[in-house]
């Protein structure tokens, strides 16, 4: 592998696992309008799926900070395994070809 | 800007997902004929850094936050149909382990902060490339693509709100605009540093215009 690839790699985990926890907390610009203009609530009803790990945050790990930070870790594993996949599975069907 | 469950009616983020069904399936089939030996890692490496940086919310004024969407700069890297693989990718992963994004409002989440960016900024940032004819024009191609991609998502956003009838477009689109215009220009700061970045370290990673 390349070795800007892994310094990018490294950068986005050190960034999930190490920066993520210190994040803002306040409510995002579509949070913030929804508050603002009332209409907040009608997301409060129940989602239609229950995600494992919601709010960026490992059920059960008591430290806010490390619960983001290891969310923010599996998160990083997860969407870089898939894009790699996605780039390995496109290209060698067009090998096929 | 991930809309939850519950904010959109069914016939919008029906619309919206049938419009984000239909956008990926041709991505797929352009990426399956563009995509060159040398893009597959970076398709990975991309996704992950840009899930990173969604996670980053910085402060903005009046209590809020905003957060980098990454669209214009996956597709600078990756071409506008790669780049909205991967950014489809990272809303269906944040949609169902993080509940961030309802599943309902996935199609809308994957328009609003994924297809405007990968694919309307990134002709915006073609069409200014190409005017200015020189290397400076990409820069600040990247940078105007960036802050009207995230303008223009909230402008779509604030349109599939209302056709909902969760909140009139008077109400919802300045607010939405006036934060959003804010959030751009974080965005557009946190794109062409790394761009700026990548040209200085691998001009080759990006396609060329000029």
């Amino acid at each position: 592998m390349e070795k800007w690839i892994i310094i990018l790699l490294g950068v986005a985990v050190l960034a999930a696992v190490f920066l993520s926890p210190f994040a803002s907390t306040k409510p995002d610009g579509l949070e913030r309008v929804a508050e603002d203009k009332w209409f907040l609530e009608r997301g409060k009803e129940p989602q239609v799926v229950n995600s494992p790990i919601p709010d960026y945050a490992v059920p059960g790990i008591k430290n806010e900070k490390l619960a983001t930070a290891i969310a923010g870790l599996v998160g990083v594993i997860i969407v870089a395994a898939l894009g790699f996949a996605l780039g390995a599975i496109l290209k060698k069907k067009e090998k096929i070809q | 800007m991930h809309i939850p469950d519950g904010f959109l009616n069914v016939q919008t983020w029906v619309t919206m997902d049938v419009v984000a069904g239909l956008s990926v399936a041709y991505a797929i089939k352009k990426t399956k004929t563009s995509l060159g030996e040398r893009q597959i890692p970076l398709m990975g490496v991309m996704a992950a850094f840009i899930f990173a940086a969604q996670m980053l919310n910085f402060p903005i004024a009046g209590g809020t936050s905003g957060h980098f969407i990454g669209g214009v700069m996956a597709a600078v890297l990756l071409g506008p149909w790669a780049a909205t693989l991967v950014m489809s990718t990272i809303f269906i992963v944040q949609c169902l382990l993080f509940q961030d994004g309802g599943l309902t409002a996935l199609g809308a989440n994957i328009f609003n902060m994924g297809i405007i960016g990968t694919v309307f900024g990134y002709y915006i940032y073609r069409g200014v490339v190409i005017s200015f004819g020189s290397k400076k024009g990409l820069l600040w191609g990247v940078g105007i693509a960036s802050w009207l991609a995230v303008v223009l998502a909230a402008t779509f956003c604030s349109i599939e709100l209302a056709f909902s009838g969760t909140v009139p477009l008077r109400v919802a689109l300045p607010a939405m605009a006036g934060v959003h215009a804010l959030i751009g220009v974080g965005e557009a700061i946190i794109t062409v540093g790394v761009i700026r970045l990548i040209l200085r370290a691998r001009p080759d990673l990006l396609q060329k215009y000029v």
